[in-house]
Formats: C-alpha cells, structure tokens, sequence
C-alpha cells in the first residue's frame, strides 16, 4: 500500500515536471528573446500558451506538497528542516512569476510589461533551478532522517547542480518544442521555425550536460548512479533515445510526434531517478515503508487519486483540447 | 475513534517541564511570517471562491434579459478575477510551503492527519483551477450558453475547497480522529478528521463570510463610482447584484456566528475565556464591549450585567469557566487575550452594521422599487466592503490567536512545532517586501483597468494582448474587434 502511494505521488511529481516544466521553460524563452521589438513575437506567443493553462499545470505541484505530507511526513519534515533556503526561495519565486504573468498580460505600457515580464521570465529559470538543487539533495541521500541537515551543502553539491541545470535545460527543451506546435496551430510558420531552431540547440546542450552528469553522479551519488544502471537503465535509455530522435527529427518532423517525443525525454528522465532509488525515499536511506503514514491515510489517498482520476484528468483533458482548437483565445 | 483522544490527551509530557524551556528563536518571526501570509491570502479567497458566483449572475440576466451591461459586468469582472486569482493561487502555494518550512513539527507529526483535508481540498483547486481557465478565456469562441456552463463548477469546487481547508484549521482546534503512540499517529480515521468537532460551524462561517467580503466590495465599487456622478444602469446593476448577495448572507452569517459561539463556550473553554475578557471563573459573567486584560483585571471595558452569561446559556447563572482553569504554563500571555477579545468584538460589531445597512437598503428599495441612489446610502455601501475585510480578519485572529500556545489544541505547543534551523527573521523579511510589491502591483494594475474601463475608449479586451508591445496605435488595431462592445455602451 505504501508503495501504491509512493506511485501516486510520483505520478504527481511527473505530471509536474513534464506540464510545469513546459510552462517554466516557456519563460526561459520569454526571458532570451530579446529586446522588445524583437521578442515581440515570440512573447506573444508564450503568453498565448501559458494564458489559460500554467494554474492548472501548476495545482501538480500542490498535489505532490499535500501528497508527500499526508502519506510520508517525517520524508517532508526532514526535506523542509533541510532544503529551507533553495524550497524557501522556490516559493517566493513561484510568487513572483504567477503574478508577473499575470500583471504583464493586463498592462499595456512597454516599461511597465518590461517590469512584469522581467519578474515571470526571470523566476521562471530560478524556480526550477531550486527546485532541480531539491532534487538532487534529496537523490544524493543529503537529507537525514530527522531532517535539519546541512543548510548549504544539501543543495549547494555537484548532484544537486546537475539537477538544477538540468531542470532549467529539460524544461527550455520541452516548451521550445510545445511551442513549435503552438506556433504551426496558429499558422505562424517564422515563429515554428524560431523555436525549431532554438529547440535542436538546446536539446543537443541538454544531452551534452547528461553525459557529463554521468561522470558526475559516479564520483557523488554512487548509489543513485548504480541505480541508474540497475533497473533505472532501461528509462535511461528510452530518453536518450527519445532525445536523439527529437534532435533528428526536429528540423523537419510534424509538431505531434516531436511533443510525444520531447515528453518522453523528460518523463522517462524523471522517471529514472525514482526508479533508481527506489523503495529509498530520501535517496539513500528511509525507505517508502518506513515513512509511510497508517493505513487509513493511506486508503484515503487512494480515493482521493482516483476521484483525480476520474474528475482532474478529463477536466484537464478539456482544458487542453480546447486550447488546442483556440477556443481560449480571448485576450484575457 | 475521537474517543482515544482522552487517552492521547496531554501526553506530551509533563507541561510544567515545556514551559519553562525557554521559546526558539524562530517562533517569532515564523508566527509573524504566517500570520502575514496568511492574512494576504484570506484576502483573496473570497474573490476566488465567490466572486464568479457574481459573475456568473451578471452572465446568467446577460444572457437571459439581453442585457449587455449585465454582460459587461460579467466580462470585466472575470478579468479582475483572473489576476486575483493568479495572486491567490501563487501566495497558496507559498501557504503549503510555509506548512514545512515553518511548522516541520506539526506536519512531521500529525500530517498522516491533518494532511486528509488538504489532499481532499486539492482535488477542488484542480477542478477550480481547470474551470476558472476555461470560463476567463472562452468569452469570445465559445457559444455563450456553453461559456456560461463552464463557469458553474468554479463556485461549487470554490465551496469544497473552502470547507475542506478549513476542516484542516477545526481539526486544530479540536482534534480527532486518530491515535498516537510513541509520538507518531499509529492509526487515523479519515471522516473524523475531516467531519471534527468545529468543522461544520467554522466552515460555514468562513464560507459566508466569503460571500460576505466579495458582495459588499464589489457592491462598495458601484457605490463609489455612483457617488462620483455615474448613476447609470450599468453602475445600478454591479451594486445591486454584489449588494443582494451580500445582504441575504448576513442574518445567516450572525446566526452561524452565534451557533458558533455556543460551540466554543462548550468545547473550547480556553478560546471562550479569551472572548469574553475573563479571567475567573464565574456566573453573572458580564458581556464586556471593548476593554483589555491588565494585571489580571478586566479594565476600560464596557460591562452588560449578565450579558456573557445569558448569551452563552440563555440564564444569568450559567458558568463560564475563565482563564484560572487553564494550567500557568499553557496560559495565553494577557496582551493576546486582549487582543482575541477586541478582535471578538470589532468583528460582532462590524456583522451587527452590516446588518443594519442590509435592512436599510432592503427597506429604500421596497419602498422606491428601484437601486437607492441616497447619497448616505452610497457612502455606507461603499466603506461596507473594507469594514466586511476587517471583520473576516479578526475573525481569524480570534481563531488562532485564541488557539494560543497550542497549534493542536492539548497535542502540540506553537512552540514545538516550529522549525528550529536558521534565521527566519530573513525569510520573513524578504516575504514582506515581496508581497508588499504584490500587493501594490495588484491594486495598480486593478486601478489601471478601472481607468481604461472608465474612459471606455480602449479596446475592451484587446488592449493589452501584445506583451512588450510597440505603440499604442497598433494595439488599437489589434484589438478593433473587442472595441465595437465596448463602443455598444
């Protein structure tokens, strides 16, 4: 049963990574456009993919907060007493880009957009950066059971680095591909082109950065890499393979199999990691059982997901397709 | 399963021996942090929870009358609601993160517990979230019926997500539905936790007031804007519907509040204390208005003989339990019993105005058989909202300061729940300032629209849909389509 909720949970964090991922990384190509006559395009075009979708994208991450504390509360203890600096400052910066965005779309003075739109584009490179350091603290077994682990070292190491490089990297890389299909279903094919191009870049540096990360997972988080290459392998392999063919494929290919593609890159990555240190739910030590809260709690989440199941995932659905058919197109 | 909490009760150790460890450095600036945050977002719950219920009437008599101000209403109101709502949904979040950062000892422990309710309300937010997307960003491509039907679930998962946090916050006044051994919950049942003892009371409470605060400010706008002069249709109709929502809550909401009184005198003897300025144990207790505890003495208070008394038990000779029957060390300081006190009574003050201004207003209107335009009305009406704002914060004063010291009421001191790692003096600082720039740019940007909404020469829409946009004169073209409704007024 513990384990049952260890999934749950960890669906949770996929759906995170993969539909927050796609809205942070949105940002990061908000933030590298350029000067306002210049990025004028390509920000018009994030703000129409974000608009009506990144608070539904962004309840994931409540899921997984609420989720974690119900079902493993000494693993929340410890990793909050412990990871307080770059999770306190996830939050703040999670404040700063949900109203940044907000502001910028209802102001209509270039200086004043500039403003808001430097606070979304900006915290959204910093919050998942944060958020990658948590993961890597966490991966690499910093966090001690009782929690109130080293402040700095936790998140300040070489696996929480490379996770937080790799955040920033993987979500630049998934929304510069949504945003290739959000571009093609608005018939704007400059646009398509400016983030097929941005996307073949930033895949091959994401791809350079995970193979330098299996060096460095080698000399930092032994277990998790032998993990990695134990039953982690295969997820390992399904996403270079789904990297290699996104780069491949992307100067030309449709937007739909370039999408299933960039998620699968990502997804599986993630994937990997909770594979590899699986049934350790802080990296190393303190396994899913240990922390697990009663039955009862338990059971409890379980019909909490599957009402999730039954109700957020067709909702979702809607909200989605809607998208897709530019039934949200209203300015605001 | 409440039953074992007899058992569990005070098993914390002995109480003498935790009081006299002297306080963490944290505990200050963490309960000043979520006090703070707190504060900011309960401002914003009502917009998100109710307001597109106005909206939703403004859309409904729209559609149904062929009113295009009612319409307009409704398209003006889901703009503000979405960046209201975005604030909401980003300081929330900051809320769950603070549940860790700052109180590690309560969710350590008890979130196998206290976490049912939020994972429960998490379910509500999606679908809310979801629906809320849908209804602001379907205006001009989807059927208006069908635009119209979208918005209904964001209310009713409004509601469920409103009753479910604060099943969380009853179950920290009186908790139940578990069993702890060796200091960890070893068994829970989850309807117990959820259904606890002020779950009903303190959930419907909120939620009113929820209607209470969206409907008097929303009606406290049209008020002001009529009060400068215009007194059309469009500004009649934001009063009325904001105003009669508002108005039909109040006398519900004075006699939950009451309902609720009743179960704090029987159940949470402490808070009760607190409420009534009482330091001993008594009958004819008075009914004390205004007033602080000095020296163990009721002071500068004004005293109804036998008020508290026959207001708790319907008889003179009921007896109140004061603050002597809570043991010295888990005694709440006298400035905070003071404190909740006040609190009590500006809140029952500003219900008993609100109310007063309801009747006033439903009388006008019977008798004249349309919105009244009295200039002294108007000027009530308008302030009506910040003094509903008001009330709904004091009565979360009186909830969780008069919940002092504990943060589970016998299971948990604030003190033992806080995180006891690093300088929070510095997070909270940066918190301040960064909500205090929220918070400013919000009220800008509100204003901003209001500005452009009231020359009525932008584009109803359209004007700000190009981020970083070069001039103005394009975006007028850009948004050409969106003009020809806002030029229909």
């Amino acid at each position: 049963m513990s384990t049952f909720a260890a999934v749950v949970l960890f669906v949770g964090v996929l759906a995170y990574a993969v539909l927050g991922g796609a809205d942070y990384g949105a940002g990061f190509w908000d933030l590298t456009a350029g000067g306002a006559e210049r990025g004028r395009l390509p920000r018009r075009l994030v703000d129409q993919a974000l608009a009506a979708v990144w608070e539904a994208n962004h309840v994931w991450l409540i899921f997984c907060l609420v989720m974690l504390w119900t079902a493993f509360s000494p693993a929340f203890a410890a990793i909050m007493t412990t990871l307080y600096i770059p999770l306190g400052l996830a939050a703040l910066g999670i404040v700063v880009r949900g109203s940044g965005f907000a502001f910028r779309k209802v102001l209509v003075r270039t200086e004043q957009q500039r403003v808001a739109g430097a606070a979304f584009a900006t915290s959204s490179v910093l919050v998942p950066f944060f958020l990658g350091t948590v993961v890597g603290g966490i991966a690499s077994g910093r966090v001690p059971t009782g929690g109130y682990g080293d402040p700095i070292r936790s998140w300040v190491n070489p696996t929480s680095l490379l996770g937080g490089t790799l955040a920033v990297l993987g979500c630049a890389f998934l929304a510069a591909v949504f945003l290739v299909a959000e571009a093609r279903n608005r018939d704007e094919a400059d646009l398509e082109d400016y983030f097929r191009r941005r996307a073949i870049g930033i895949a091959a540096v994401t791809g350079a950065v995970a193979l330098a990360g299996i060096g460095i997972l080698h000399a930092d988080a032994p277990q998790l890499f032998s993990g990695l290459l134990g039953w982690g392998l295969p997820c390992v392999l399904a996403s270079a393979a789904c990297g290699l063919a996104a780069l491949v494929l992307l100067p030309r290919a449709a937007p739909a199999p370039l999408r299933v593609l960039a998620v699968g890159a990502v997804a599986t990555v993630v994937l990997g990691w909770g594979v590899a240190q699986y049934p350790q739910l802080l990296g190393t030590h303190l396994t899913v059982q240990q922390a697990a809260a009663p039955l009862p709690t338990l059971v409890t989440l379980t019909v909490v997901a599957a009402a999730a199941l039954v109700l957020v995932v067709p909702a979702t659905v809607l909200l989605f397709v809607l998208q897709q058919r530019r039934r949200l197109d209203s300015p605001h | 399963m409440t039953g074992s909490l007899a058992a569990v009760g005070l098993t914390g150790g002995p109480i003498g021996a935790l009081a006299t460890a002297s306080d963490p450095p944290q505990l200050l600036p963490a309960r000043e942090q979520m006090a703070f945050t707190l504060g900011f977002h309960i401002v914003l719950v009502p917009f998100g929870v109710t307001f597109t219920i106005l909206m939703l009437i403004a859309n409904y008599l729209g559609l149904r009358r062929g009113d295009q101000d009612a319409m307009l209403l409704a398209r003006r109101w889901s703009h503000v609601s979405a960046v209201l709502f975005a604030v909401g949904a980003v300081s929330g979040t900051v809320l769950s993160f603070e549940l860790g950062l700052l109180w590690p000892g309560l969710m350590g422990r008890f979130g196998a517990a206290y976490g049912i309710p939020f994972a429960v309300e998490g379910l509500f937010f999606f679908v809310e979230s979801i629906f809320v997307a849908v209804y602001i960003y379907g205006w001009d491509r989807m059927r208006p019926w069908a635009h119209f039907w979208s918005g209904v679930p964001v209310p009713l998962a409004g509601i469920g997500g409103t009753l479910s946090v604060v099943a969380a916050n009853g179950w920290m006044n009186r908790p139940g539905g578990f069993a702890l051994s060796g200091g960890r919950v070893v068994d829970v049942n989850p309807l117990s936790v959820f259904f606890n003892g002020a779950f009903w009371y303190e959930a419907l409470h909120m939620l009113l007031a929820a209607y209470m605060v969206a409907g008097f400010i929303v009606a406290g706008v049209y008020a002001a804007g009529m009060l400068r002069g215009r007194r059309d249709h469009y500004h009649r109709l934001g009063l009325a519907v904001g105003f009669s929502i508002a108005a039909l809550v109040t006398p519900v909401q004075i006699f939950i509040g009451d309902v609720a009184a009743h179960e704090v005198f029987q159940h949470e003897p402490a808070k009760f204390a607190a409420i009534e300025l009482l330091p001993k144990t008594g009958t004819h207790v008075p009914e004390t208005l205004g007033g602080v505890l000095l020296n163990g003495e009721r002071r500068y208070g004004l005293e109804i003989p036998s008020g508290a008394s026959l207001l708790a038990g319907f008889s003179p000779s009921t007896r109140i339990a004061g603050l002597d029957t809570i043991p010295a060390a888990v005694r709440p300081a006298a400035d905070l019993v003071s404190m909740v006190h006040l609190a009590f009574d500006v809140m029952v003050g500003i219900g008993f105005a609100l109310l007063a201004l309801s009747v006033w207003f439903a009388v006008v209107w019977w008798r004249r058989r349309t919105v009244p335009e009295g200039t002294w009305l108007l000027r009530a009406v308008a302030i009506s909202g910040a003094a509903a704002l008001v009330a709904l914060e004091c009565g979360w004063v009186v909830t969780e300061v008069g919940r002092q010291p504990w943060t589970v009421v016998g299971l948990l001191l604030t003190r033992d729940a806080v995180n006891t790692t690093g300088n929070l003096w510095l997070f909270f600082a940066a918190t301040l300032a960064l909500y205090i720039a929220v918070g400013a740019g919000t009220f800008a940007v509100l204003g901003m629209m209001r500005n452009r909404w009231g020359r009525g020469t932008a584009a109803e829409a359209g004007d700000a849909d190009v981020p970083y946009g070069p001039s103005r004169g394009r975006q007028r073209v850009d948004a050409s389509d969106a003009d020809d409704e806002a030029g229909a007024r």
